[in-house]
């Protein structure tokens, strides 16, 4: 009997272990996926190319299929978007753009390797990754390689910590900071209650700095619960402990998959208060099957809402719509400015596609401080020489099932 | 009161850990392993469910038994197929491996056919919320049924090992299998219907673990899986009401120590207790102590 317990024991241990591998890495679909992309995409660039034989070729890395694939698809969209329009109207300088996109599954293992498929294909540029985790990995790699790497959305610090890289949406501590000014400015709330992942950079990095701003926002931290990957159903003690605590707002620095089980259960607990998060909830409308009544009136800090009235995000809109048929979220907003940042500094470095990778990049890292554009995101968006973006934060709330502009 | 409502919670998830712990201690003490493949049969359940509602629209009570059909089917093959071979050929370690591939078997089949995106799965219980002490606590409806099958369950499998002829062929095949054979009893139809049983309770598992907590991802039965396991060691494995004691103790402790100590650690506490029992009463709390003879 002894003995068969500790052969037990020693192989649950095993088994958790395992498992623990297994949860981040959703294996068997992705190679599929990643063919697919590859094969599609240079098969397109080619006819392009054919005219004169010069391409830019530009990369993209992101999870088309996993817990983040909403984000991942709608970069890989809303890039592709970009780069049509683009080569409809001569390409950049003349040279049409040849564009890539491989699966990563939110893994940074299988974005490392999503980067080397890409180096293999000759890349010259990098729109990735999408996702923070990763984000931070490949940049390692691209800083190695001396590679431009542009992210439209990893907002950690460390995801774009060397010079040759920069981002479309705000970083992390931005975020954090920000939805605590927004918050306090809008007299939104004083009493708060945060729910944040432990396991998760991008969580427990805009938790930090939320917390670091509530104190001169007038906000007081009733509750700070965390939680992490392997207990992300049960939320009922977090969501309690606010209520108990007379939380007005929660604060989900979180992605859209838990938020849509809290909702739910902050549901059934028949507690009310406004949650707000920020672009990680951002998805939140489109899970399977999630009932959008439960996510009425939450709101979120995001640089884009589809239903703005400027021309740029109208059309944009309904050329997103026109080709994938659904609304365009904000990760579609930040690849479609990233591809138009790409253009407006090569345009402005003077690059040409014959030059190296690392000549390349040399030339467009001085280039990005210097332009300007207006884009989905922003107005007059510019970079500093730290790949940070300076523009306005926004806000939207959930009406009718829909983002609403704030 | 959020003590009370702490309680509540944690008998609802203990009591879902109850159910799949009965699984695991059923098939433990009948066929003397481990069938670690039991936590994905309940991620299988839980599709079944998610397609026949919300994809076929059929009424949840069929959903549920369709489920609990599928689920008994796939139980057995499984035992048919990648355990029976390997009972009668190698060492009990062999099986244990087996049902480790077994399990990652399932969970790669899932992302397969139903790809890695977390669904949100819409519960199947109808009954209303109840709200007592003028809406500071509030017991959900699948908390109330949770609970009640959880009951019944117990209930039922004792009454079928006491009272039925092929419960009494089980308690004999888990005493003694040589002598349960010599005396006639048909041995691995005995175990093929541990595994039928144990794979229907699976699917009553799956079905109100994604109802309590609405989403379903092919690593949903992963982590629920392992942590009834410790309620069945807990509880002494082998012995049906320890695993219910087990299952119950451990979703209160997960519950209490999330809310009191911490809510990351919730995890490392609830391993932290199996190590501790395991060191006090290697046997687990109501675990026989049997000699083994030379």
């Amino acid at each position: 009997m002894k003995r068969f317990l500790s052969i037990a024991v020693a192989s649950a241990m095993v088994a958790a272990a395992l498992t623990g591998c297994g949860g981040g890495a959703s294996d068997s679909t992705a190679p599929a996926e990643g063919t697919e992309n590859g094969s599609t995409a240079p098969a397109e660039g080619d006819s392009a190319a054919a005219a004169d034989g010069a391409v830019f070729k530009i990369g993209g890395i992101g999870p088309v299929t996993g817990a983040a694939a909403i984000y991942g698809q709608a970069v890989k969209n809303a890039a592709q978007l970009a780069v049509d329009e683009i080569n409809a109207a001569g390409g950049i300088n003349g040279v049409p753009i040849e564009f890539n996109f491989q699966d990563d599954e939110h893994d940074a293992e299988k974005a490392v390797n999503a980067y080397n498929t890409l180096k293999d294909w000759d890349m010259q540029v990098l729109l990735g990754t999408v996702t923070s985790t990763p984000c931070t990995a490949v940049v390692e790699k691209t800083h190695e390689d001396n590679m431009f790497h542009l992210t439209p959305s990893g907002s950690a610090v460390e995801s774009i910590q060397y010079d040759n890289a920069f981002r479309v949406c705000f970083s992390d501590p931005n975020q954090g900071t920000a939805s605590a000014q927004y918050i306090g400015e809008n007299g939104l709330a004083t009493k708060v209650a945060v729910i944040y992942n432990s396991s998760d950079v991008y969580s427990s990095g805009i938790y930090q700095t939320f917390a670091a701003e509530a104190g001169n926002q007038g906000l007081e931290i009733v509750s700070a619960e965390a939680f992490t990957a392997d207990s992300n159903t049960d939320f009922s003690v977090q969501l309690q402990k606010a209520k108990d605590a007379g939380a007005e707002l929660v604060f989900l620095p979180i992605y859209y998959t838990e938020a849509s089980i809290i909702l739910g259960q902050a549901d059934k607990m028949g507690y009310k208060p406004q949650f707000f998060g920020c672009d990680g909830l951002d998805g939140l409308l489109t899970v399977e099957d999630f009932d959008t009544a439960l996510a009425e009136g939450v709101m979120l800090l995001t640089p884009f809402a589809a239903d703005a009235e400027d021309e740029l995000t109208q059309n944009f809109v309904k050329a997103y719509q026109d080709a994938f048929g659904d609304v365009p979220n904000q990760f579609a907003a930040d690849a479609y400015d990233g591809i138009y940042a790409i253009k407006a500094a090569i345009e402005k470095a003077g690059v040409t596609p014959d030059m190296s990778a690392s000549d390349i990049c040399d030339a467009l890292k001085v280039s990005m401080t210097e332009i300007s554009i207006d884009g989905l995101t922003g107005l007059g968006m510019t970079w500093g020489a730290d790949g940070e973006p300076n523009k306005e934060p926004k806000a939207v709330k959930i009406t009718n099932g829909a983002y609403a502009a704030m | 009161m959020s003590l009370l409502s702490y309680l509540i919670n944690g008998i609802s998830l203990g009591s879902v850990y109850a159910i799949i712990a009965l699984g695991y201690t059923m098939v433990y003490g009948i066929a003397k392993m481990l069938n670690f493949a039991h936590g994905d049969v309940i991620m299988v359940g839980g599709y079944v469910v998610f397609i026949m509602t919300s994809g076929m629209g059929l009424p949840p009570v069929l959903a549920v038994l369709v489920s609990m059909l599928v689920c008994t089917v796939l139980g057995m093959v499984i035992e048919r197929v990648a355990y029976k071979p390997l009972r009668m050929a190698a060492s009990p370690l062999a099986v244990l491996i087996t049902a480790i591939g077994v399990s990652y078997l399932l969970q790669n089949l899932a992302l397969l056919l139903f790809g890695a995106n977390t669904k949100s799965f819409k519960s199947v219980v109808t009954i209303p919320p109840l709200v007592l002490a003028e809406g500071q606590l509030t017991i959900s409806g699948e908390t109330i049924v949770t609970i009640i099958a959880c009951i019944v369950i117990m209930a039922g499998l004792t009454l079928f090992i006491k009272k039925t002829r092929a419960g009494q062929a089980m308690l004999a095949v888990s005493e003694d299998k040589g002598a349960a054979q010599l005396m006639g009893i048909n041995v691995n139809g005995t175990i093929a219907l541990t595994f039928a049983i144990g794979s229907a309770l699976a699917a009553v598992a799956g079905v109100l673990l994604c109802s309590t907590y609405p989403s379903l991802s092919p690593y949903t039965g992963a982590m629920p899986g392992i942590k009834a396991f410790v309620a069945a060691v807990f509880g002494g494995i082998g012995s049906i009401p320890g695993a219910m004691i087990g299952g119950i103790l451990l979703g209160i402790i997960e519950i209490l120590g999330k809310a009191y100590i911490s809510s990351q650690m919730a995890d490392a506490i609830v391993f932290a207790v199996l190590i501790v029992v395991l060191l006090v009463k290697p046997t687990g709390i109501l675990g026989k102590e049997i000699q083994e003879k030379v």
